[in-house]
């Protein structure tokens, strides 16, 4: 009875990680398609030729390079801010804190479409045309809430005794931020930048009712939903996953031979 | 922190602040400010005045009930269907995963890497009438020779429970991975079966897990409209299709704001709801964690 229990679960598992991958071997087999129509739908014949020519399709480079430099220029900017939130919540006392925690809170439950909602009427009245600046910086508002989470996270289980350490050797508060604490906390801040700009890349609501005629990655999928879907889009679907994936076991790993280098 | 410094240390926290703070400020919070203004106006694009319209919210949410019931019920299944199929998975990383935790967890989390309206459009090529899924359904007769998967509720739902279950695995995963071991042999050494430990001991713990990941899911699904978009027709359209097209292609603003709104209000009734449902104190320390 135990063992049948057992492997039940390990059988149900398993069944959802197939469930989860499922769309992605599509995505990833459509990317090797040669559809006859605009539309990629129906399976045709193999070919590498989406792959040796992914921007073929017109103005599918220019967005991608948009949704690259805003996805950047905003985790970057969420992340700076984001961790100094999170060393104030940590480190010290003060009044507002719990003001401070809300307002770090409410904009992860509120709906998207809200959010993109209200920054469109707050342009509209202060008559900011909309565009890429814009874009970026609903992004950078978007971001700072998850910059703070994960920071704080790595930050609660910080040992405070390495910074009197460093104190009681003669450096000042600055250095010993610079030398001890960063170093310390990077890890958490990588994986922070890492996870704002994955949100930012993939962000399609707000993006939407921000962008002005300026196009994203995203806005171009569903711009091209309704008339055409180039296998191209797969292509460069896949590559940002494959890109993703890399880019978080090379966290992983930097995190674990930190950990031994440190232990 | 060292005694000179000392004396202006109330300051340093304000200065870390500040910066963030403001942008939260200025982005989220004033931006809301002028949604209520634009909700309780009046006028035709791009001329809005404001004149404390309160029947704007009664109007708007008299028209587009069915959406909204829509979104709430489409929401409500979906965030059901994404717990039975996370949980068991959650428990199954956090207690059978070992030393590939981490490697399981990653798993998980790989395909929402794929962006969101890509993996939509996935489940449009697996669901279409010529696909795999709709003949096999046709030919054991669950389905009827001209039935089909695409542009119905079933699909949008299943669209909705796909796209946000790692918003579900992971707090999950976070509350049964803390779960002390030593409770559950606790447990097992009072003689509780396996079952009993699990409904006693397991369960209970991982209820703040439960609540964010229902949480979670719940709100972006119900403001959702990527897959009633694209997996459905304007049958299965909910609430964020109305609010989407009011704002950008009718720009009637002040319905669509006071829809917004709405939305926001019955969300946050149902999480208030919810939360004391699953009892509040065991939560809020959980939060706390």
């Amino acid at each position: 009875m135990r063992w049948v229990r057992r492997h039940v679960l390990d059988g149900y598992a398993i069944l959802a990680l197939v469930y989860l991958f499922l769309p992605i071997s599509v995505v990833v087999a459509f990317s090797f398609n040669a559809p006859k129509g605009r539309f990629n739908y129906t399976w045709q014949g193999f070919t590498f030729t989406n792959w040796a020519h992914p921007f073929a399709f017109p103005g599918l480079g220019g967005a991608v390079r948009v949704s690259i430099e805003i996805a950047f220029l905003s985790s970057l900017a969420a992340t700076v801010l984001g961790t100094l939130i999170a060393l104030a919540l940590v480190r010290y006392k003060f009044r507002g804190s719990a003001t401070t925690n809300l307002l770090i809170f409410i904009p992860m439950t509120t709906p998207e479409i809200v959010m993109g909602a209200s920054l469109l009427t707050l342009f509209l009245n202060w008559r900011i045309p909309q565009g890429f600046s814009t874009i970026l910086i609903a992004h950078i508002m978007f971001n700072i809430s998850y910059v703070v989470v994960t920071v704080r996270a790595r930050l609660v289980g910080f040992d405070r005794h390495l910074e009197e350490a460093a104190m009681d050797l003669g450096a000042n508060e600055l250095v010993t931020f610079f030398r001890v604490t960063l170093p310390l906390i990077m890890p958490g801040i990588l994986a922070a930048g890492l996870l704002a700009f994955a949100l930012s890349i993939d962000d399609f609501v707000i993006t939407y009712f921000n962008a002005g005629t300026t196009i994203t990655f995203p806005l171009f999928v569903w711009g091209a939903a309704r008339v055409a879907v180039p296998p191209q889009i797969n292509v460069i679907g896949t590559a940002i996953f494959v890109i993703a994936i890399v880019a978080m076991i090379a966290n992983v790993v930097f995190q674990n031979r930190r950990a031994r280098r440190l232990a | 922190m060292g005694k000179l410094l000392h004396r202006r240390a109330w300051v340093t926290p304000y200065a870390l602040l500040t910066p963030g703070t403001a942008w939260l400020v200025i982005f989220f919070v004033v931006p809301m400010y002028y949604l209520g203004k634009m909700a309780l106006s009046q006028g035709l694009f791009p001329i809005f005045s404001f004149g404390w319209q309160w029947h704007n919210f009664g109007d708007s949410v008299s028209e587009y009930s069915t959406q909204f019931v829509r979104s709430l019920e489409y929401a409500g299944i979906a965030t059901a269907l994404a717990l039975v199929i996370s949980y068991p998975l959650a428990y199954w990383i956090a207690f059978r995963g070992g030393r590939w935790k981490n490697l399981f967890l990653l798993l998980v989390i790989a395909p929402f890497f794929v962006t969101y309206l890509i993996r939509t459009l996935a489940w449009e090529t697996i669901l279409s009438d010529n696909g795999v899924v709709v003949r096999t359904l046709q030919a054991v007769h669950i389905l009827g020779s001209d039935g089909r998967l695409l542009a119905t509720s079933a699909a949008v739902i299943a669209g909705l429970t796909y796209n946000f279950l790692p918003f579900m695995v992971l707090p999950l995963y976070v509350s049964l991975e803390q779960i002390d071991h030593r409770l559950i042999e606790a447990a097992s050494d009072l003689y509780a079966s396996s079952p009993i430990s699990f409904l006693r001991v397991t369960l209970p713990l991982s209820l703040p897990g439960v609540f964010a990941g229902v949480l979670l899911t719940f709100i972006p699904a119900a403001g959702d409209f990527i897959n009633a978009q694209l997996l459905g027709t304007p049958q299965q359209y909910m609430i964020g299709n109305v609010i989407q097209s009011e704002f950008l292609s009718l720009r009637d603003y002040p319905t669509a704001a006071a829809l917004s709104f709405v939305l926001m209000g019955a969300i946050l009734v149902l999480v208030l709801v919810f939360a004391r449902i699953l009892g509040t104190d065991r939560l809020t320390s959980g939060a706390a964690a």
